[in-house]
């Protein structure tokens, strides 16, 4: 099956064989970064615009790796130096780097559905790279490829996600991949940001950590991001940390092979414990090295690649 | 004298309980019992056969947006959608700018209304600048010309503020029009709090904010007796507090909106700013409850929010775009779909709900075919079948969830005060 997809904007438009494709390309590619020299020509000659109108780090360096592994030039920009500041509208700006022969947009963004508005505007493709609450599709490919690589098939594994589900993209695109993939969905947290809304997404909801963690295969921590919430939705990062942050304790309530994971940033002590992040069970890190295979993939495929084309040699 | 003479239409005026094909006459403004076989002879004949000839519709919801955000639209070309809907009264809101809290404004919107193709009535705010601290000058803006209060878009969150304002505004007979809604639980909200906005990742407005400020509002109608009018009601809850108060002859009414009549949160899954409106789009639940409460009276009328937006204040990111679409030229034909079409409502009883029902609220001479009223009509075609183009159309904004949708039910004829000021697509 041909890959037909130009834009990367949420996990919950692509079939279960779309994702495949993506794993299986960025299986591909993960070998590669495993190689002494790791760059590939795939796209040379093309220009890649990482548009960050929102803070990041980890994502906006993992796709400029991933862009300039893939021999494309690759241009960064984030909030403060673009000209949103002064008053652009994201359709113009869009537009203007379109002008300037830009291949391939990524977006980061905190308004929740602008990747699809941005697709819809532009004739070239835009990645998502985060857009408000709504999907962060390349994290939840990465976190998949990264079970997969640890557990195998995926299918009747039980994954908790633990935190702040309603203000997180992240949860909301594994949801969708792990349910598409055959997995049992667990979110846990506190009741005003795990709502019971998500049921209709078909994970289960659960306040009771224990009793979640009891059977779970992964267990994926989220970060409060207290900076998106009102004042209302818990009383303290302190409480948070007492009733359902991952301590040593709670940590043996897990099955012993069971991973855990967080796709970043952490903050120890508030929803993970140091000595549980840097345990042999975390794979925190390897989930960023994924990142980059994952980036690879997406920027690849939807430049016009196929994923045949990657599963043999490159050079 | 002018004379018009409407003939063989399907003419239906709930005020009277007419219904059946004949004739409407029209000398000097007002309708007349008949005409005499001189003035026949002389009076402008309009063939409505097979058409429906009734009251001009009323509409106490709209924002015309002069003066102040003309670019949006303007007071004339509000009114000239408003007249190619079919409605020949309109009753403006007051977040203009600057808002309509002194009488120099309100002389200034009616200076301008007095060129207008239909009657527009100004409204006041309920407090100073809108912002919900004190009160406006009810007084002064009733003597200026305004024909009710409203802070609508900024509901009045002091409960004792609105009590005294609800308190004050009864001494002049004046209602209060309020836009439901607790600002505490609706922060950065931009649609419905449910499944669809977990899904889409969007900032819930939950309908219980709705719910709490129509029993606010209840209790303080029962508590002062003063008239408290519910804008745009759109939870089932709310439509349930509102059938128990006025069972208990508390003095309240509410209104409901074509769209949240025609359309559901569903329709948000693009992120299509032009389903994006305050209050927001709920549930099926809560559409089928809103129906279900006009159909018993619950709810008193239609009024349409008509809300324009420049094209390119709405072609934005869906958290970024304003609130509120355009809805005049799609009423009709949007609620002869919704209710008539498929909730089975008989015409009349639709037509009762956009004309008379809706003047009542505010007591403005309007909404009736009997002789001796201001000779406003609308003549519709209620089968031709049609494009909505926003381009094409008289209003001056384009955020509309029904462009370059097929309607059916089309205004052919608009007469105000005995003058056709619109006719088959162009005003005259």
């Amino acid at each position: 099956m041909p890959w037909h997809r130009k834009h990367l904007l949420t996990i919950e438009e692509l079939s279960r064989a779309e994702i495949e494709q993506l794993l299986a390309t960025a299986g591909a590619f993960r070998r590669i970064l495993d190689r002494k020299v790791k760059k590939v020509p795939a796209l040379r000659g093309k220009t890649i615009v990482n548009l960050f109108l929102e803070p990041s780090t980890r994502t906006r360096i993992s796709f400029e790796m991933a862009a300039k592994l893939l021999s494309a030039d690759v241009i960064s920009f984030d909030a403060a130096a673009s000209s949103t500041t002064k008053g652009e509208t994201l359709r113009d700006t869009a537009q203007n780097i379109q002008a300037l022969n830009a291949d391939m947009i990524v977006l980061r963004h905190s308004a929740s559905g602008s990747p699809l508005y941005l697709s819809k505007v532009l004739g070239i493709p835009v990645i998502n790279a985060g857009d408000g609450a709504h999907e962060h599709p390349t994290q939840a490919l990465l976190d998949v490829f990264t079970m997969r690589e640890k557990l195998g098939n995926l299918k009747g594994r039980k994954v908790v996600i633990l935190g702040d589900i309603l203000f997180s993209r992240v949860a909301r695109s594994n949801i969708h991949a792990l349910t598409k993939l055959g997995a049992d969905v667990t979110i846990v947290g506190p009741s005003t940001l795990v709502p019971h809304w998500f049921e209709a997404m078909g994970v289960s909801v659960s306040h009771h950590l224990r009793s979640a963690l009891a059977d779970a295969d992964v267990v994926m921590l989220l970060r409060i991001q207290h900076e998106r919430q009102g004042v209302s939705h818990f009383p303290s990062l302190g409480e948070y940390t007492s009733m359902f942050g991952l301590n040593y304790t709670r940590a043996s309530w897990v099955k012993p092979d069971a991973i855990i994971m967080h796709p970043g940033p952490i903050n120890r002590g508030v929803e993970i414990d140091s000595d549980i992040a840097d345990s042999p069970r975390s794979v925190i890190l390897q989930q960023v090295t994924n990142g980059i295979a994952v980036r690879m993939a997406a920027l690849y495929l939807c430049a016009g690649g196929q994923p045949e084309h990657v599963t043999t040699p490159l050079e | 004298m002018s004379l018009l003479w409407i003939k063989n239409g399907r003419v239906i005026d709930p005020a009277s309980q007419r219904d059946k094909v004949g004739d409407v006459f029209i000398a000097a403004g007002k309708f007349v019992k008949s005409l005499t076989a001189a003035q026949k002879k002389s009076a402008q004949i309009i063939d409505a056969k097979g058409l429906v000839v009734c009251p001009g519709l009323v509409d106490i919801h709209v924002h015309f947006r002069e003066p102040g955000q003309t670019h949006k639209e303007t007071i004339l070309t509000g009114s000239q959608a408003a007249a190619a809907g079919g409605f020949t009264t309109v009753v403006c809101m007051p977040n203009t700018s600057p808002v309509v809290d002194n009488a120099g404004t309100v002389a200034l919107i009616k200076s301008l209304a007095a060129a207008a193709p239909v009657h527009v009535y100004p409204t006041g705010c309920i407090t100073v600048g809108m912002k919900g601290q004190s009160l406006a000058p009810h007084g002064s803006l009733q003597k200026a010309g305004i024909v009710a209060l409203t802070d609508d878009g900024l509901c009045v969150q002091s409960n004792e503020l609105m009590h005294r304002a609800v308190e004050y505004a009864k001494m002049f007979d004046l209602t209060i029009l309020d836009h439901c809604q607790d600002d505490s639980m609706t922060d950065k909200a931009v649609m419905n709090e449910g499944v669809m906005s977990t899904r889409l990742g969007l900032k819930g407005w939950p309908h219980a904010a709705e719910d709490i400020i129509v029993a606010r509002n209840i209790i303080l109608s029962k508590y002062t007796g003063a008239h408290i009018h519910m804008q745009h009601v759109t939870s089932a809850h709310s439509v349930e507090l509102m059938r128990r108060a006025k069972k208990d002859g508390i003095n309240v009414t509410a209104e409901a909106t074509p769209h949240h009549i025609a359309l559901t949160e569903q329709a948000l899954g693009t992120y299509d700013t032009n389903f994006k409106m305050n209050p927001p789009l709920r549930t099926e639940a809560d559409r089928r409850a809103i129906i279900a409460g006009l159909r018993d009276g619950t709810l008193d009328c239609i009024g349409t929010d008509h809300a324009p937006h420049a094209p390119e204040e709405k072609d934005r990111e869906f958290d970024y775009a304003p609130n509120g679409i355009i809805g005049l030229e799609t009423a009709l034909p949007v609620c002869l779909d919704v209710l008539v079409k498929k909730n089975k409502f008989k015409l009349p009883h639709v037509i009762d709900l956009m004309t008379r029902k809706a003047a009542n609220i505010l007591k403005l001479p309007a909404g009736t075919l009997t002789p001796g009223a201001v000779a406003d009509v609308c003549i519709f075609d209620p089968a031709e079948t049609w494009i909505y183009d926003t381009y094409a159309a008289f209003s001056k904004s384009i955020n509309s969830p029904w462009n370059k949708q097929k309607l059916t039910g089309r205004v052919k004829t608009t007469i105000v005060s005995g003058k056709i000021v619109y006719q088959n697509g162009k005003m005259v």
